[in-house]
C-alpha cells in the first residue's frame, strides 16, 4: 500500500477536524490560513486576525470586494455576522493576554520541547521579517504547528533540537504534518494517527526525534 | 475655539525636523497614510527614523522616501514583502539600519509611549535572537524580556472621519496601528477622507478623542494603494 500523505488541503482539513466549536482562533499565513475553508459554517469557530479582525470571514466574491478589509496575509477577506475591529495593541492583547484558544502556525522546524522555528532559516537571514509570529507563539492558549513531514531534501522537520532560529521556546502542543499528527508531551512526541499505507517504524524513520506511541 | 484643521498637506508637515522619529500607520496598504507620506517627501526631512509595520513597496510612498535616502534607519515588524524591493536593497548594500521588532512588541511599545510607561515585561522572543542583550527577569513564572516605550516625534495616520476638535473614526481594518500611533507622539497629523461637523460624530464610534490629534487635513481618496 502506498502511503497516503496529506497535501497542503488534506493537513488543513486534519486541524480542522480538531477545532470544536466555540473557539476563537488565530490562523498564521500559509498552510494555516486553509484551515478556515474546512470549519463548517454552522460549527461556530471564530477567527482572529492580528491586524485587528474578529470574525473573520472567507475571501469575497470578486465583485464583492472591500478594498479596507484584509487579513494578516494582506488578501481581502469578509466579516462575519458578530465581527468588529480593534487596533493592533488591542488586537495583540488578544493574543498575548491568553484570550484565544488556539493559534496555528507554519513551522520549519518543531522540536521535541516544543521549540518551534518559523520565521528565519538562518542566522544570517537577509531583510529578516517576523511579524506576529513571537507574539502568537507565547500567547495563545494552545500552539499547534502546521508542516511537511520532511525538508524538499528528505531531512526531518521534527527534531531533537531546533538548527533555526527560534520563534519561542517550548510552544507547541500539536504537530499536524502530511504524515502524522503528533502530540508534544515531557516524553517527547507521542503520535496520535498517522496516515494509511505508513507504519510507526516508517514514520519513526522519516523522523530525527525520537517518537513514542501514547502510554 | 479648538481648531485642528489645516488647509493643505504641506501645512501639515510644517516643523519636522531632521533626524525625526516618524510613526507611520497602516498594515500593508490598508490605512496607510499615503498622501502624507507623500507630503513628508516633498517636507524635505532629512535622516529620519521610520516606525511602521511593514517597509513600503514598489517605488512610492515609504520606497520612494527610502529611496531617496532619507530614512536612516527603520523599526518594523515584517519589512520583507512582495514589492519591497528598495528597502531590500539599501539593507543588502548596508545603507539603512533594520530594528525588527516582533508585531505585538511594536504596538504594545507605542501604547506604552502615549500611556506614559517608559517599559514593560513581556514573554514575547524570549529565548530568541530578537531579545539577545535585552534585560530578562522571571515573572509569576513566565521568563519575560525588557521592552522600552517608543514614543515618536510623529505620527502620520490615516483616519476616516473626523472634526475640527480631531476626533477620529476609522474604517474597517484600517484601524491597525492608527489609533496606537496617534496616541504615542508629540506631533499627531491625521489624514482623514472627510471633516464633518463637531457634534457629527456618534460619540460611541470615536475610536481616536482629539486629546491626541494635533493637526487634521482633508484628502479624499479612492482606497488603499500599493
Amino acid at each position: 500500500m502506498t502511503i497516503q500523505a496529506r497535501d497542503r488541503v488534506g493537513m488543513a482539513a486534519r486541524v480542522a477536524a480538531d477545532i470544536p466549536e466555540g473557539w476563537w482562533v488565530n490562523l498564521g499565513i500559509g498552510i494555516p490560513v486553509l484551515v478556515a475553508d474546512h470549519v463548517p459554517l454552522d460549527r461556530e469557530v471564530v477567527f482572529h486576525s492580528e491586524n485587528g479582525v474578529l470574525g473573520m470571514g472567507p475571501a469575497p466574491a470578486p465583485d464583492k470586494v472591500n478594498p479596507w478589509l484584509i487579513n494578516a496575509g494582506k488578501t481581502h477577506v469578509t466579516l462575519r455576522q458578530g465581527g468588529s475591529y480593534v487596533h493592533h495593541a488591542d488586537s495583540f492583547s488578544i493574543i498575548r493576554g491568553g484570550h484565544l484558544d488556539l493559534c496555528v502556525l507554519g513551522a520549519f522546524e518543531v522540536a521535541q520541547n516544543g521549540d518551534i522555528a518559523n520565521w528565519s532559516r538562518s542566522d544570517n537571514d537577509f531583510a529578516p521579517a517576523v511579524g506576529g509570529a513571537m507574539d502568537l507563539a507565547v500567547g495563545a492558549k494552545r500552539l499547534w504547528a502546521v508542516m511537511e513531514h520532511t525538508t524538499k531534501t528528505g531531512e526531518s522537520r521534527l527534531v531533537k533540537t531546533c538548527t533555526y532560529p527560534l520563534t519561542a521556546l517550548g510552544a507547541v502542543s500539536r504537530v499536524y504534518t502530511n504524515l502524522a499528527v503528533l502530540d508534544v508531551t515531557e516524553r517527547g512526541f507521542v503520535v496520535v494517527d498517522i496516515v494509511p499505507g505508513l507504519d510507526f517504524a516508517g514514520l519513526q524513520e522519516r523522523t530525527a526525534a525520537t517518537l513514542h506511541l501514547p502510554a | 475655539m479648538i481648531d485642528k484643521r489645516v488647509a493643505n498637506v504641506a501645512a501639515a508637515m510644517d516643523g519636522i525636523t531632521d533626524g525625526a522619529t516618524v510613526l507611520v500607520g497602516g498594515f500593508g496598504a490598508v490605512g496607510q497614510p499615503n498622501q502624507l507620506i507623500d507630503g513628508l517627501i516633498e517636507q524635505g526631512a532629512r535622516d529620519l527614523t521610520i516606525v511602521a509595520n511593514n517597509s513600503g513597496v514598489a517605488e512610492f510612498g515609504l520606497a520612494k522616501l527610502m529611496k531617496l535616502r532619507r530614512v536612516r534607519k527603520i523599526i518594523c515588524s515584517f519589512p520583507r514583502s512582495a514589492g519591497s524591493f528598495v528597502f531590500e536593497e539599501l539593507y543588502r548594500a548596508g545603507e539603512i539600519e533594520l530594528e525588527l521588532v516582533p508585531q505585538g512588541t511594536l504596538a504594545e511599545r507605542m501604547r506604552a509611549a502615549g500611556a506614559g510607561i517608559p517599559a514593560f515585561y513581556t514573554p514575547t522572543a524570549f529565548g530568541t535572537k530578537l531579545a539577545e542583550g535585552k534585560p530578562t527577569a522571571e515573572i509569576g513564572g513566565r521568563n519575560c524580556v525588557l521592552e522600552y516605550a517608543l514614543p515618536g516625534d510623529v505620527a502620520l495616520v490615516e483616519a476616516w472621519e473626523g472634526d475640527r476638535w480631531g476626533n477620529l473614526t476609522y474604517k474597517d481594518s484600517g484601524r491597525n496601528f492608527n489609533p496606537v500611533m496617534a496616541a504615542a507622539a508629540k506631533l499627531t497629523i491625521v489624514q482623514v477622507q472627510r471633516i464633518v461637523e463637531l457634534g457629527a460624530l456618534p460619540p460611541e464610534a470615536v475610536v481616536t478623542p482629539g486629546v491626541y490629534v494635533d493637526r487634521l487635513v482633508a484628502v479624499p481618496h479612492e482606497g488603499p494603494q500599493g
